[in-house]
């Protein structure tokens, strides 16, 4: 397995700048959130260029998913600057937000349970945009093998691991260019987490660019370019992948238990 | 058999009706969560607007273009109210929006007295289907073999539509989880506004389809969203199929209970409803409601008086002590009254606030106090201060036995099924005619001769309705208060720490019923009279009126909502017939502006303690 995923990943790495400044797809700057009067983000800065795989890394509660959902337009009370595609995003609701092509995958899936895996992904569906891959749900069913044999289930009746293929594949439906992936491999078995993580690099190959967050560190090294970490709300670390590979002090530091 | 299958056919064909006003109700409610109180109001304009019409145009094509020509009207302004009101409410929490939706109902009321005035009005027979069939034997109206067949057709396409189109896939989408909804990119403004055009379009139709069966009149809006809240509540929220099931067993329940217990059908109908939630606390074909996402901040928590807080009431105690030296008897009265709507008030806000269950029948505990009293002067010949302790214990037992099956459910399920018991309350009060005397009431309920003045009337009000507030408020912040409050914010966690929420829960219901009933038997003296509508849904809905306007989490606010309302009320009454418009526009105004209630709005204009904010931000 790893020999495969090493080869896709030498051959579609493109160089290690940190993808800031006019060519980003998407750069938040001075990012804030609250819930109540409970702050949760402080200052967050992130730029992430056309194609790359970012990983956004940091412990439970130290605010990846809150990053997400800010950046997503999911957090009533943020401040800051949030530009997608040369669109200020940061005052839009959600779904203009992903109407411009910002797709959103919740860490705990919500998966639609009432509707069938077909209708689910029916409620994603989004035109066919410029610059962007453009999926159908036969090609899905290429990416993601099991949900074929699924059309018609129940999204209720589907174990975890399929749930969240359907909740990239239902994402994937608006045809975005770049999608925000909250722990793709939380609570899947080690089987599911390698399928998950030869999904993504297809995705990277399809030129769709990549935001998740893990707190695997192994997953997130298997198909990330770059690495972000996030500790208390804050941004503390940027390198890549192999930068921080070889700082045993920063993944003590942010990231071991 | 003959007069069985026939009575089985009109079951059938009333359930067709039910199930058009409930698949409606259901719909809205599943998607926007509003319990649209007025969606009773859409019927009602359903049935006058079909008459209007039908009298204008002519022939066989005038009467179907009146009933389709009705639904397109009743969908229209279902769309102009959601544009207009519920769109600004959809964060506001749940309470509020079934206030301004019932301050809609009465803008309606008087809206169509106005325009078709106060008499029934008999529309004319669908052409062509004037006549009877016989059916073993029995006429049966051909026109009911059409609304029997309608029933199905309309759920087969409601089925298509749901399943069948984009349009339906969201709808139930949106059903489950707006926030996910629209992260994927639906616009959920379009998608709310066209889900209130359906719903509101198929009540209107089914207004629309009733003119030639009864008379149009201004009672229709309560009676009929009454029951099918029923309906809905036994099918399960936002079930169309439930709706479906649950109109056939009320249509039949109906048809035949009025054969077999012809003095409680209205009884029968709710039993059955608390039957089935106490076995399926979602209904038959609900689910759990899914817990509301990233919702409104965290209310503060209540804190005890400050002492300023303290000195200003007992200048305001002052002030009432001395107020009868300087006022005339009238201004005593409504003061009475204001003393007694308070306690009333505060004794729903214990359960609401604190208690977190949110009674929409807490008439039946008012009721029962008036009616202990009232009954043991009746029967037994007992003076006011037998009646006065009895009132609070009569309603209390009340509150033990219905609040056994209500705090098994939460939200909106627990307050249909606090509005099913208070029902219940009223219908035996109402209909059991040898005991409490029907609607005739209770007469001669005066107060012993030494409370006799009002004078002393109102100093005896303000000792028990004080008295029961101010205990009330030290049970807020006993142990047992905090229990019940930690029970309320996270049910998990104060199981997991050993409080049995539950056990806490039901004897707060208790108390708060008690509280409820002293605050009915002092209003019985002070009317000398107990008639059925003490207990009936408009006297619920003034109490959460006045807690709302007041504000949930404070402990002012149902004593300030108390005083505003009554004092609007009594001036309304005073000045205008159309008071209920006034009423109306007043409660869907003060929603829109104190969405946190008077006393809440008051509140957050005071300057923040400094440094609090960074506190709670290290404690999260």
């Amino acid at each position: 397995m790893t020999a495969a995923m090493t080869g896709h990943r030498t051959a579609t790495v493109t160089g290690t700048g940190p993808g800031t400044g006019a060519g980003a797809l998407l750069e938040v700057s001075e990012l804030d959130a609250w819930y109540g009067r409970a702050r949760i983000l402080n200052q967050v800065d992130l730029a992430v260029a056309r194609g790359e795989v970012v990983a956004l890394l940091g412990r439970n509660g130290a605010g990846k998913s809150t990053t997400f959902r800010a950046i997503a337009g999911l957090v009533e009370q943020r401040s800051g600057r949030v530009s997608f595609a040369g669109t200020d995003v940061s005052r839009r609701a959600s779904y203009e937000i992903a109407r411009l092509g910002l797709g959103y995958v919740p860490e705990d899936r919500r998966i639609f349970t009432d509707l069938t895996v077909m209708e689910n992904l029916e409620v994603g569906r989004q035109a066919p945009r410029n610059g962007a891959p453009s999926w159908t749900p036969e090609r899905l069913f290429t990416l993601f093998p099991n949900l074929a044999e699924m059309r018609n289930r129940p999204g209720g009746r589907m174990s975890g691991g399929e749930q969240q293929m359907l909740t990239i594949a239902r994402t994937l439906m608006g045809n975005p260019l770049l999608i925000l992936l909250d722990e793709p491999s939380e609570g899947l078995a080690p089987r599911i987490v390698e399928m998950m993580a030869n999904a993504i690099l297809e995705l990277k190959k399809e030129g769709l660019t990549v935001v998740l967050s893990e707190q695997n560190l192994h997953f997130a090294a298997l198909v990330s370019d770059r690495a972000v970490i996030i500790e208390t709300g804050a941004i503390r670390y940027r390198g890549t992948m192999a930068e921080l590979a070889a700082d045993e002090e920063v993944r003590r530091a942010y990231l071991t238990m | 058999m003959g007069f069985l299958v026939a009575q089985f056919l009109s079951g059938l064909a009333h359930a067709s009706s039910l199930f058009l006003v409930a698949a409606g109700l259901s719909i809205i409610f599943g998607v926007t969560r509003i319990v649209n109180f007025a969606h009773g109001s859409f019927y009602m304009l359903g049935a006058f607007v079909a008459y209007s019409l039908a009298d204008r145009l002519s022939g066989a094509l005038g009467f179907w273009g009146a009933v389709a020509g009705a639904a397109v009207f009743a969908g229209l302004l279902g769309v102009a109210v959601e544009v207009l009101l519920l769109r600004r409410l959809y964060r506001s929490p749940e309470l509020f929006q079934l206030l301004a939706t019932f301050g809609l109902v009465l803008v309606v009321q008087d809206l169509a007295l106005a325009i078709w005035g106060p008499e029934d009005l008999l529309g004319p027979r669908a052409p062509g289907l004037e006549g009877i069939v016989r059916i073993l034997g029995r006429p049966f109206p051909q026109y009911d073999l059409l609304l029997i067949a309608l029933g199905p057709a309309v759920l087969g396409l409601l089925w298509l539509l749901f399943h069948r189109t984009r349009w339906g896939i969201l709808v139930r989408a949106a059903t489950e989880d707006r926030e996910m909804t629209g992260a994927l990119g639906v616009k959920q403004t379009r998608l709310f506004t066209s889900v209130l055009f359906l719903g509101t379009a198929l009540a209107g139709l089914a207004g629309a389809l009733q003119v030639p069966r009864e008379a149009a009149n201004l009672q229709m809006d309560i009676n009929i969203v009454v029951e099918a809240f029923v309906v809905v509540v036994i099918g399960g929220m936002g079930s169309v199929a439930g709706a479906f099931l649950a109109s056939l067993l009320i249509g039949q329940l109906q048809a035949f209970g009025i054969l077999i217990f012809p003095q409680v059908t209205l009884v029968l109908v709710f039993l059955v409803m608390a039957l089935v939630l106490v076995v399926r606390p979602y209904g038959l074909l609900g689910r759990p409601q899914a817990v509301p996402r990233a919702g409104h901040a965290p209310e503060t928590p209540i804190a005890p008086a400050s002492q300023g807080a303290r000195i200003a009431w007992a200048a305001a105690l002052a002030v009432l002590l001395a107020l009868p030296l300087a006022v005339g008897d009238y201004a005593l009265v409504v003061l009475t009254e204001v003393f007694v709507l308070a306690l009333f008030a505060s004794s729903l806000h214990f359960a609401m606030g604190p208690g977190g269950m949110v009674s929409f029948g807490h008439a039946a505990y008012f009721g029962l106090g008036a009616y202990g009293a009232g009954l043991l002067m009746k029967h037994l010949g007992a003076g006011m201060v037998p009646g006065l302790i009895a009132a609070p214990l009569a309603a209390g037992l009340g509150a033990l036995v219905f609040g056994w099956f209500c705090v098994r459910l939460s939200g909106v399920y627990l307050a249909m099924l606090t509005l099913a018991f208070a029902q219940i309350v009223w219908s035996v009060a109402f209909q059991w005619y040898s005991v409490t005397g029907g609607d005739n009431g209770i007469l001669g309920v005066w107060p012993a001769a030494w409370a006799a003045p009002k004078w002393a009337f109102y100093y005896l009000s303000l000792v028990l309705a004080g008295g029961g507030i101010y205990l009330l408020r030290r049970v807020i912040f006993s142990p047992f208060g905090y229990a019940l409050r930690a029970g309320r914010d996270s049910p998990l966690r104060s199981d997991a720490i050993g409080i049995p929420v539950k056990r806490h829960q039901w004897a707060a219901f208790t108390l708060s019923g008690a509280a409820a009933g002293l605050a009915g038997g002092l209003y019985a003296y002070s009317k000398g009279s107990v008639f059925p509508n003490l207990i009936s849904i408009s006297t619920s809905v003034d109490a959460l009126v006045m807690v709302l306007l007041g504000g949930v989490q404070t402990l002012t606010g149902p004593i300030v909502g108390a005083a505003v309302f009554h004092g609007l009320e009594t001036e309304m009454v005073r000045h205008t017939d159309y008071w209920r418009l006034l009423l109306g526009v007043a409660i869907i105004a003060m929603v829109l502006v104190f969405p946190q209630g008077v006393v809440g709005a008051l509140e957050r204009l005071r300057p923040r303690r400094p440094g609090q904010a960074r506190e709670e931000a290290v404690a999260r």
